[in-house]
C-alpha cells in the first residue's frame, strides 16, 4: 500500500533528475558523465514503478475480501460524489462518507488522504480500487483545486512502460549522442520528459492531466529542436509544437465543458462516475468527446493531424524512440482511456455501428500505413508506422474494446522502441544517415546483433504468431468485428483495419530488405554498434516477443487457459468500477475468435509475403514501375509521396490564406492608420512646440522678464538724474519737502 | 502778544539760514547759515520756554552746546577738503553723482 499512496514519487524522481543534471551536472560530473545522473534516478524510478505494480496486484487481490473497508476509505476531499454514487450501495455509501467527513481525520489534519473510490459490486467480479491521493493545490476565489495522484491498472501499466523505456534510451543515449555539443541539455531535457509523461499519467484530476500534456509538448518541442543549428531540425520542432497547440484548443474546450458538465469538478472519477451514471447530458458528453478527439488527434498524431509526427524525426533518434514508444504520442490513447465514460456514452459506442473515434482511428490506421510505402527514411517509415499502430489503438477505444488499446498500448511500446533504437543503431553504423534506399542495404552480417532484434521487433509489428503484436492486434480486430459478445458491430473498422494489417506486414518487409538484404550502398565500412546500443535493443526485442503473454486470450479453440495466466493485463489493468462503463450491462469484451485471428496472420503473412517476393524475389514485376506506366497508379503515388497534400493545405492554403491578407491589412493600417496617428501626433507636437516658443516663450515670459528689466532701466535712468552730487541741492529738496509737509500738517491741523 | 515776534524773528533767522545753506557756496559759510538755522530754533525754544516753564531754556543750552561741536566737526571736514582740493567751493564736491 505504501507505494500506491507514494506513487508520486515516481515522476519526482526524474524531475530530480532533470534539475541536478542542469544545475550541479556540469560542475560536479563533468560534461561527459552527466548520464550516470539521469540514468540513476530512471533506474530508481523504474524499480519503484515495479515495486508499485507489485502492490496493485496484491492491492487487487485483498480488496476483493473486505469490501466494506473499501468503501470506508473514501474521502471527500478528493472526490465528492466517488463514494455516494455506488449503485448498489448508495445509502451505506453516503452513511458512511458522511461519517467519514464528520470523523475529519487524515483529510483535513493533512491536507490529503487515502481514497479508494467505490466499486461497482457485482458478485463474483474482480475488485480494482484506484488508489487516489491528492493535497490542497492552490485557492482560486472559493474554489480549491487539489493535486494528486490516481493509481489504478492503467497508471500502474504506464508506469512501469514509460520507466523501463526511458531507462532504456537513456543507456542507448550515452552511446549514441556521445560527444555532442549539448550533451548536458539533452540528458537533462529526456529526464524532465519523462517526469512529465509520469506526472501526465498519475494526474488525479483533469487540471493536472492538461499541466503534463503541455509540459510533454513542451518537452518535446526541445529534443526534436535539439539540433537546432540546422533549421529544418528547428522548423520540425516549432510544427510539431504549433501542431499540438490546435489540438491543445480542443483538449481546453473540452475539459472546460467536462468541468462545468460535472458540477464544476476536475476530478476524474467524479467525472467519469457523473457520466457514467447518466448525471451529465449526452449532449454535453459528445460535445466535450469531439473536442478531446481534436486533442487526441494532433497528440497522437490521428489523421489531418498527424503532420507533425514524421517531421518530428528530426530530432535524436533516441528522443523519437521515447516519443513513439512511451512518452508523448501515447498521451492521448491515455487520456481517452483516462476519461473512457466519457468517450463511451458520448459516442454511444456501446450502441452505435460507426462512431467518430473508430472513424478516426481506422483511416488513420490504413492512411498512415499507405504513406509508410513511399519513404526512404527508415525512420520515416516507423513514423508513419506508428501514426497507423495508434489508429489501431484509437479505433480500439472506439470500439470499446478499452483493454485491447492498452494491451496493444503495451506491447507497441516495446517493439516500437526496439525498431526505432534499431534503425538509430542503422544510422550509426550507415555514417548518420537514415536513407535506407541509397545509404543502407546488406546490413545483415555486419550487424548480426541489431539484425535479429529489428526482425523479432518487424515480426511483431507485423503480427506473426506468437509474438506480442499478433496478440494485441488479434484482440483489437476481434473487438470491432462484433463477432462475438463484443459491443457493437464495426465492419467498416474491420475491413480498414485488416488491410492496414497486410500494408503494415508489407512495409515492414520492404525496410528490412533495403536495410538488410542486398549489397551495401552507403559509404565505409558498417560495423556492428556497442554494447550500449545492442543490450538496449535486446532486451526490448525479447519484451517485445513475449509481451503478448500479458494478456492471452482465456479461450482458444474451446480449449480453456488457466485463470493465472490469461487475461492478467485485463484483470488488473481494466478499471471496474462506476466510474467505468464496465459495471453494467453494455460493456463487454470480444473473445478470442479463431477465424478472425486465422484471417489477420494470414493477411499478415500474405503482406510479408507479397513484399518479400517482390523485393527479394522479383516477382510482381508489373507492379515495378506502374506509377510510370499507369496514369490512376502514378496519380495515387504522386498523393503518397505529397503526403495527401495535407502540408501543403497547411502551410499554403490555410496559413497562407490567412497570413497574406492579415498581412496586407496589417500592413496598410500600420502604413496609414497607426503612422497616420503617430505622425500626426509628432506634426502637432511640434506646431505646438513652435507656438508655445513663439507665443508664450517668447511674447509672455521673455516680455515680462525684458519688461521688469527695461522699466528698472528707465526708472533708474530717471532717478539718476537727481543724483547730482551736489548737496545744496539735495538741502533744496529736503527742505522744500519739509516745508510741504509743514503745509500739509498745518492744513491737516488747522482744519 | 509778544510771543509772535519772537517767532516771527525766528522764521526770518531760519529762513535766510536756509537760504545761506542752499545758495552760498563757501563751505565756512554753509556752516555759519546752519548755525543761522539753529539759534532760529533757540530763539523759538526761549520764545515757548517763557510760556511753559524752565525747560525750553534748558534745551536751547543743549542746543548750543551740540551746535558748538558741529561746528567743530564741520570746520574740520572743510579744512580737510580744503587740503585736498584747495578749494572749499562746494559745487565742486559733486563726487557722489549717480
Amino acid at each position: 500500500m505504501w507505494f500506491l499512496t507514494h506513487a508520486w514519487l515516481v515522476p519526482a524522481l526524474p524531475a530530480l533528475s532533470f534539475l541536478i543534471t542542469l544545475l550541479f551536472g556540469k560542475k560536479v560530473l563533468g560534461p561527459r558523465r552527466v548520464h550516470w545522473i539521469g540514468i540513476l534516478f530512471v533506474s530508481a524510478a523504474f524499480v519503484l514503478a515495479l515495486c508499485t505494480a507489485g502492490a496493485w496486484i496484491q492491492h487487487s487481490g485483498d480488496a476483493a475480501h473486505d469490501q466494506r473497508a473499501a468503501l470506508a476509505q473514501v474521502d471527500g476531499e478528493c472526490s465528492r460524489v466517488g463514494a455516494a454514487a455506488h449503485a448498489g450501495d448508495a445509502e451505506l455509501a453516503g452513511v458512511l462518507a458522511g461519517e467519514h467527513a464528520a470523523a475529519g481525520h487524515a483529510a483535513e489534519a493533512g491536507g490529503h488522504g487515502t481514497a479508494a473510490a467505490a466499486e461497482g459490486a457485482a458478485e463474483g467480479e474482480h475488485l480494482s480500487q484506484p488508489v487516489v491521493r491528492c493535497a490542497h493545490w492552490w485557492d482560486s476565489g472559493d474554489r480549491s483545486f487539489t493535486i494528486g495522484t490516481l493509481v489504478d491498472g492503467q497508471a500502474v501499466m504506464m508506469l512501469v512502460v514509460v520507466t523501463l523505456i526511458s531507462l532504456l534510451v537513456h543507456v542507448f543515449s550515452t552511446d549514441y549522442v556521445n560527444g555532442d555539443r549539448r550533451y548536458v541539455h539533452y540528458f537533462a531535457f529526456l529526464s524532465l520528459f519523462t517526469a512529465s509523461m509520469l506526472f501526465f499519467v498519475l494526474a488525479e484530476n483533469t487540471l493536472q492531466m492538461i499541466v503534463g500534456w503541455e509540459l510533454v509538448g513542451v518537452c518535446s518541442y526541445a529534443l526534436i529542436g535539439h539540433w537546432w543549428e540546422e533549421k529544418p531540425n528547428g522548423d520540425a520542432a516549432m510544427k510539431a509544437f504549433l501542431t499540438n497547440r490546435v489540438g491543445d484548443v480542443g483538449l481546453l474546450v473540452g475539459m472546460i465543458t467536462l468541468f462545468f458538465a460535472a458540477g464544476e469538478t476536475f476530478s476524474v472519477l467524479d467525472i467519469n462516475t457523473l457520466a457514467n451514471n447518466g448525471q451529465i447530458s449526452h449532449t454535453l458528453l459528445l460535445i466535450s468527446a469531439c473536442c478531446l478527439i481534436a486533442a487526441v488527434m494532433s497528440k497522437s498524431g490521428q489523421f489531418i493531424l498527424h503532420t507533425w509526427l514524421p517531421d518530428a524525426m528530426a530530432g535524436p533518434t533516441p528522443v523519437s524512440a521515447l516519443i513513439h514508444a512511451a512518452t508523448m504520442v501515447v498521451a492521448g490513447i491515455y487520456m481517452v482511456g483516462r476519461l473512457y465514460p466519457v468517450f463511451w456514452h458520448g459516442l454511444s459506442i456501446g450502441g452505435s455501428s460507426i462512431n467518430l473515434l473508430a472513424v478516426v482511428g481506422s483511416v488513420t490506421a490504413l492512411l498512415g500505413a499507405l504513406l509508410a510505402f513511399v519513404q526512404k527514411d527508415i525512420k520515416k517509415v516507423l513514423a508513419y508506422s506508428t501514426i497507423s499502430q495508434l489508429g489501431f489503438m484509437v479505433t480500439a477505444l472506439g470500439v470499446g474494446a478499452w483493454t485491447a488499446a492498452m494491451f496493444h498500448l503495451f506491447t507497441h511500446a516495446m517493439f516500437k522502441a526496439c525498431l526505432f533504437l534499431g534503425a538509430g543503431s542503422l544510422s550509426h553504423a550507415a555514417h548518420h544517415s537514415f536513407d535506407m534506399v541509397d545509404d543502407m542495404g546488406g546490413l545483415r552480417k555486419v550487424m548480426p546483433k541489431t539484425f535479429a532484434t529489428y526482425l523479432v521487433a518487424a515480426a511483431a509489428l507485423s503480427g506473426i504468431f506468437p509474438l506480442s503484436g499478433f496478440w494485441s492486434k488479434d484482440e483489437i480486430v476481434a473487438g470491432t468485428g462484433g463477432l462475438n459478445d463484443a459491443n457493437g458491430t464495426y465492419y467498416f473498422a474491420l475491413v480498414l483495419l485488416l488491410i492496414a494489417a497486410f500494408c503494415t506486414a508489407a512495409y515492414m518487409t520492404r525496410t528490412v530488405w533495403y536495410a538488410f538484404f542486398g549489397e551495401y550502398r552507403g559509404h565505409g565500412h558498417p560495423h556492428e554498434s556497442g554494447s550500449r546500443i545492442t543490450i538496449p535493443l535486446i532486451i526490448l526485442a525479447v519484451l517485445g516477443a513475449i509481451a503478448g503473454a500479458a494478456n492471452l486470450p482465456g479461450k482458444i479453440l474451446g480449449w480453456e487457459l488457466p485463470e493465472s495466466i490469461a487475461l492478467r493485463l485485463e484483470h488488473y489493468v481494466e478499471p471496474v468500477g462506476v466510474f467505468f462503463p464496465g459495471h453494467d450491462a453494455g460493456f463487454s469484451h470480444a473473445g478470442f475468435n479463431f477465424g478472425l485471428a486465422l484471417l489477420s496472420l494470414a493477411v499478415a503473412l500474405a503482406g510479408v509475403g507479397i513484399a518479400w517476393a517482390f523485393y527479394a524475389g522479383g516477382r510482381f514485376a508489373w507492379m515495378a514501375g506502374l506509377s510510370e506506366r499507369n496514369a490512376l497508379a502514378g496519380w495515387f503515388k504522386r498523393l503518397l509521396e505529397n503526403k495527401y497534400y495535407l502540408d501543403r493545405l497547411y502551410t499554403d492554403i490555410i496559413v497562407g490564406g490567412i497570413k497574406r491578407p492579415i498581412a496586407h491589412a496589417a500592413n496598410w493600417i500600420n502604413q496609414n492608420v497607426l503612422d497616420g496617428v503617430v505622425n500626426g501626433v509628432g506634426r502637432s507636437t511640434v506646431g505646438v512646440g513652435r507656438w508655445v516658443y513663439s507665443r508664450i516663450d517668447q511674447g509672455v515670459v521673455d516680455g515680462v522678464v525684458n519688461g521688469t528689466a527695461s522699466v528698472s532701466s528707465a526708472s533708474g535712468g530717471g532717478l539718476r538724474k537727481l543724483q547730482t552730487g551736489r548737496v545744496q541741492q539735495y538741502a533744496v529738496l529736503f527742505f522744500a519737502a519739509a516745508a510741504l509737509l509743514a503745509g500739509a500738517l498745518v492744513v491737516a491741523i488747522g482744519s | 502778544m509778544l510771543l509772535n515776534q519772537f517767532l516771527l524773528l525766528a522764521a526770518i533767522l531760519f529762513s535766510i539760514g536756509v537760504y545761506g545753506v542752499i545758495v552760498r557756496r563757501n563751505g565756512v559759510l554753509v556752516l555759519m547759515s546752519i548755525e543761522l538755522i539753529l539759534n532760529a530754533v533757540n530763539i523759538n525754544l526761549v520764545a515757548f520756554g517763557t510760556a511753559n516753564g524752565i525747560s525750553g531754556q534748558v534745551f536751547s543750552l543743549f542746543v548750543i552746546a551740540v551746535a558748538a561741536a558741529e561746528v567743530g566737526v564741520g570746520l574740520a571736514i572743510v579744512l580737510l577738503i580744503y587740503r585736498n582740493r584747495r578749494s572749499i567751493d562746494i559745487d565742486e564736491l559733486d563726487e557722489l553723482k549717480g
